[in-house]
């Protein structure tokens, strides 16, 4: 009951419990400049990821946010606003930095700039969770640059290794244009409506004469959308900057700022741009939404099964993820959209676990110096066993085999797609699940059957990192534990997403 | 809660496992399979459901939990036993605790690693037999098949690694043909449930409504063949058997016991479940067909066995062979005829597990498999031998053991079946592969454990330890015990058979 004594604002307070944290990190190197003092940085961190998970998670369990609980919070005159969807993403936003922070601190051992780097990490986590909360079109811009551009420099973190600098510099050019592709868009639905606030947006939409114009400008923000969720066609800076990046980095980008990416999309499609009355209008975003979900999985399945490297190998099936999770927005057209939209959120739920887990194990491996290739990883799991056996759940998981949590999300979005009439968008979807077991087999072939070679072989594994251990294993659990728990989070899921349509 | 008790401590054991050492990994993984053993002997002595469990039938042990909500749809835990599913879960949890123990002696690198391996197996097998809602029905038996792939993979034979992805990618496939035609047939009931009773009884109310572009028959049966194909796979039925001798052949020998004894299970288990109870009509319109598929499996499985010389491959063709009895009986819609399918199930699990094992024990001291490098093997391992011998005659169909119970039972049902027309030359066809089985296993015996002894591969030949010998006996007891005493389970397989649709109820105790 403390809660109603609390102001409004305290709904955003992960979002600024993880900026805080950023400038304590600031304030924390600039008494302490020894940037070697990894115990404090990364505790600083951990410390307060975890104190926004856990307000996150009192939150959502306190009802807040919830129609028939506590009810939506808005902020600043519609600018923000925190209700379920949000705090659900919170949720992985906050979860997959704790993993990321942990982690990071065995693998920036012997690194300069660690106070910078975690620091950019919330300030990152802090721009996803405003983009979660982000009810107008100028605060998904402003807090879509700020997840951006502290993205581009953690990409870049490894100054001194060439893959990683061209990463970082790829990413931003992309990047860089992809941002004025979007700004562009919200400038014509601007010109269009008059108004920047989703709500008002959809409203102002209804009856105008300027089709062709407000057409450009969703399609545009679409494609503004794409490139933060990793989809097609603006997908192409994911392998090199996930192959580039420090793998705890690919791993934080690929969970948790394509949620980032997907819950703006989800909001802004669903408030801003309502698909009836746009398709009353004759503008089909769903179309075009389909199309790209189809061709995101098809082209992200297909480029993993032809790599030789374990990295690049997830960074593809995570454009593949992409797909998947946008038949949550192809199939919003259909009877029961609550369904299939609240699957999508539930399927990045379970990705952020699963897919953080599999680059933190990358993570491991790079920490050992095993090598980047399938041959590399020959043999593994009679030197490492928990870590391949955790690794081995993330596999079987992201290819959607029981018994994980990947299965349950894969199979309810899926079901949910046939459910609102769209079984072909299931079908193309189920064809690349059973395709990509071909890719995800392989590590698991590569971890336990093959034998290693002999250099291979000499690579000492002598010491167990414990930070990023403790990562994986959590990751682990969590995967494995999201199946007998779906029942609930799938409700929260469901009326979130319900709480989004009209 | 016995069932769910039964795959938490089975589950929690296999991680117990996985953590230890390797030096005492067997033995710990023995004691803790003598857990569920043990559970499965109590669940047996307090059964008491009767009827068929997907014709609302009283359910032993019944638990239901409700899980996830969506919209409408409810996927629910719902697990509990019949009179078809209580001798499986018997038979798993029997057969797992015999062939870890005969594992001792083969597996020798990475035991705590296959010992976890197959106590996680085991989990999803009690979790297939009791599960009763489709969703997590199929969790279970997908997580079957992930340890069986890395078993395989890991502590297989020379080509085990083909073997292995062979097996994976097979049984997958199967699996998507299967969920697709289930699926499009609960999407089509007005039922907001994966519920399997609540389907089964759905469907045999004629509550199926076909979409627009179809009628009701014709998705009934492509439903039908999208399910008996993804099941096939599994049984495995001639033409899609291929998978199996390289499987059976590269599997170490307690992998084989439980592929053979309970694995092949899982697949005629689903068919008399899905297909033969839930589409009854569809399969009685083509019983003849099946029936055909059947009677070939029979005679092919049979010749193909007959033209081996590798012992495993034997035991492993005439596993085909003796699947399409099952197939037969199922088809014939007589109480004896689905009876005795599935006392043939649990029949057909114990003597091809002995059978796999006595192999295993020839091959552990001799090194080779190979019919034409031994021979005279019964005056150095006279104990083994005899045990080898009791386990073929049990195949065969000796009187007083299971195999002639059962299949006695399935020629019966089969024979005077109603449904099947030409039912007596399908059966008289069905009859000659046991002149086959008794030919090939005669013939293998005779060159192998008789006459002067020899042996190619110069390996020294003496009796078996008695941790490889004691799992063998007690294989051979249980086929004398059901063959002498077949109602210790046949009572309660007629009980839940008779409850099926269309199945034609026996005429009293005059057999």
């Amino acid at each position: 009951m403390a809660l109603y004594e609390l102001p409004e604002w305290a709904g955003l307070a992960p979002a600024v419990i993880l900026a805080a944290t950023s400038l304590v990190l600031l304030l924390v190197d600039s008494i302490d400049p020894d940037s070697s003092n990894r115990p404090a940085l990364a505790g600083t961190a951990t410390t307060g990821a975890l104190l926004s998970l856990a307000v996150t998670g009192w939150f959502l369990v306190a009802g807040v946010g919830d129609p028939d609980g506590r009810g939506v919070i808005s902020l600043f005159g519609g600018q923000l606003v925190v209700d379920q969807t949000s705090l659900l993403f919170t949720f992985i936003f906050a979860s997959v930095t704790t993993m990321v922070t942990v982690a990071s601190y065995d693998y920036l051992r012997g690194h300069a700039y660690q106070a910078e780097y975690y620091s950019l990490i919330m300030l990152a986590a802090t721009g996803m969770a405003t983009m979660a909360s982000s009810a107008s079109l100028a605060t998904v811009f402003v807090s879509f640059e700020l997840l951006s551009l502290s993205s581009y420099a953690l990409v870049a973190y490894l100054k001194d290794n060439r893959g990683s600098v061209e990463a970082g510099l790829k990413y931003f050019l992309i990047g860089a244009l992809s941002s004025a592709v979007l700004v562009y868009g919200i400038s014509l639905v601007y010109a269009v409506t008059g108004s920047l606030r989703l709500a008002a947006v959809a409203e102002a939409a209804a009856g105008t004469e300027l089709v062709g114009v407000l057409g450009l400008g969703v399609l545009m923000v679409l494609g503004g959308f794409a490139f933060k969720t990793a989809s097609v066609p603006f997908h192409f800076w994911a392998p090199e900057a996930y192959e580039g990046a420090p793998a705890p980095i690919s791993g934080f980008l690929s969970s948790a700022s394509k949620a980032a990416g997907f819950v703006v999309a989800f909001r802004v499609f669903t408030v801003a741009f309502p698909v009836e009355q746009f398709l009353d209008l004759g503008v089909d975003w769903v179309f075009a939404v389909q199309i790209l979900a189809v061709v995101t999985m098809t082209l992200g399945n297909f480029a993993a099964a032809t790599q030789n490297e374990v990295k690049r190998m997830l960074a593809y099936s995570s454009v593949g993820h992409a797909g998947y999770a946008l038949i949550g927005l192809a199939a919003i057209s259909g009877p029961n959209s609550d369904l299939v939209l609240g699957a999508g959120m539930m399927h990045l739920l379970v990705y952020g676990f699963m897919n953080t887990g599999a680059f933190l194990f990358i993570a491991l491996a790079e920490y050992w110096d095993v090598g980047r290739t399938f041959e590399d990883y020959y043999g593994l799991a009679s030197r490492a066993p928990v870590a391949s056996l955790a690794m081995t759940v993330f596999m079987l998981s992201l290819a959607g085999l029981p018994p994980f949590g990947g299965f349950a999300s894969k199979y309810i979005l899926f079901m949910g797609a046939v459910n609102a009439g769209f079984w072909w968008l299931a079908a193309v979807g189920a064809v690349n699940s059973a395709l990509s077991l071909y890719y995800y087999s392989r590590v698991v072939k590569a971890l336990w059957i093959e034998e290693p070679s002999d250099d291979v072989a000499k690579v000492g594994i002598t010491e167990q990192p414990i930070g990023i251990y403790a990562a994986i294993v959590f990751a682990a659990v969590v995967t494995v534990a999201l199946l007998p728990a779906f029942g609930p989070v799938t409700e929260t899921a469901v009326s979130a997403a319900g709480a989004l349509l009209p | 809660m016995l069932i769910e008790t039964l795959i938490a401590v089975t589950f929690v054991g296999s991680l117990v496992t996985f953590a230890a050492p390797n030096r005492w990994a067997g033995e710990l993984a023995f004691g803790i399979s003598a857990l569920p053993f043990v559970g499965g002997l109590v669940m047996y002595s307090q059964f008491d459901g009767s009827g068929n469990a997907l014709m609302g039938g009283e359910l032993a042990f019944e638990q239901s939990a409700e899980w996830i909500t969506l919209g409408a749809y409810s996927l629910n835990w719902h697990t509990g036993l019949d009179g078809i599913s209580m001798p499986l879960v018997v038979l798993t949890t029997v057969l797992t605790t015999l062939a870890i123990a005969s594992a001792w002696t083969p597996i020798d690198e990475r035991q705590s690693q296959f010992y976890g391996l197959v106590l996680f197996m085991e989990a999803g097998l009690l979790g297939v037999f009791a599960a009763l809602d489709f969703f997590v029905w199929f969790v279970f038996w997908e997580a079957v098949l992930v340890p069986l792939y890395l078993l395989i993979g890991i502590w297989g034979g020379p080509r085990r690694k083909y073997a292995a992805i062979k097996v994976f990618v097979y049984t997958n496939v199967a699996s998507l043909a299967m969920f697709i035609g289930f699926v499009a047939l609960v999407f089509n009931l007005p039922i907001e449930t994966f519920d399997l009773p609540t389907v089964a009884q759905a469907l045999a109310n004629d509550r199926l409504q076909a979409p627009g572009w179809t009628s009701v028959s014709a998705l009934k049966t492509g439903a039908f063949v999208a399910m008996f194909a993804g099941f096939a796979v599994k049984v495995p039925v001639v033409p899609f058997h291929t998978w199996l001798p390289d499987a059976h052949v590269e599997a170490p020998t307690p992998v084989s016991v439980l592929l053979a004894g309970v694995l092949l299970k899982m697949g005629t288990y689903a068919l008399l479940r899905f297909n033969f109870t839930m589409l009854a009509d569809v399969a009685t319109q083509y019983a003849e067909v099946i029936a055909v598929f059947a009677v070939v499996s029979v005679i092919y499985g049979a010749l193909l066995a007959l033209a081996q010389q590798d012992l495993k491959r034997i035991v492993a063709y005439s596993s085909v062979s003796s699947m399409g009895y099952v197939i037969l009986g199922l088809v014939a819609y007589t109480t004896y005829g689905v009876g005795g399918a599935t006392f043939q199930m649990i029949s057909h699990g114990l003597i091809s597990g002995l059978m796999f094992m006595a192999v295993g024990v020839i091959y552990n001291t001799t090194h080779t498999r190979m019919v034409t490098d031994m021979s005279g093997l019964a005056d150095r391992m006279p104990v083994t031998v005899g045990i080898l011998i009791g386990g073929a005659f049990g195949y065969m169909g000796l009187p007083l053991m299971s195999g002639f119970a059962a299949e006695f039972f399935v020629f019966l049902g089969a024979f005077r079946s109603g449904t099947l027309s030409g039912a007596p030359v399908f059966t008289a066809v069905a009859m000659f592969g046991i002149v086959i089985v008794a030919g090939y296993l005669l013939f293998a015996m005779q060159r192998t454990l008789f006459g002067p002894f020899r042996l190619d591969t110069d390996y020294e030949v003496g009796p078996a330890p008695l941790h490889d010998v004691a799992p063998l006996f007690a294989l051979l007891l249980l086929v004398i015990a059901l063959g002498v005493a077949p109602d210790l389970f046949f009572d309660m397989i007629r009980d839940a058979v008779n409850q099926m649709p269309l199945v034609e109820a026996d005429l009293g105790g005059g057999y």
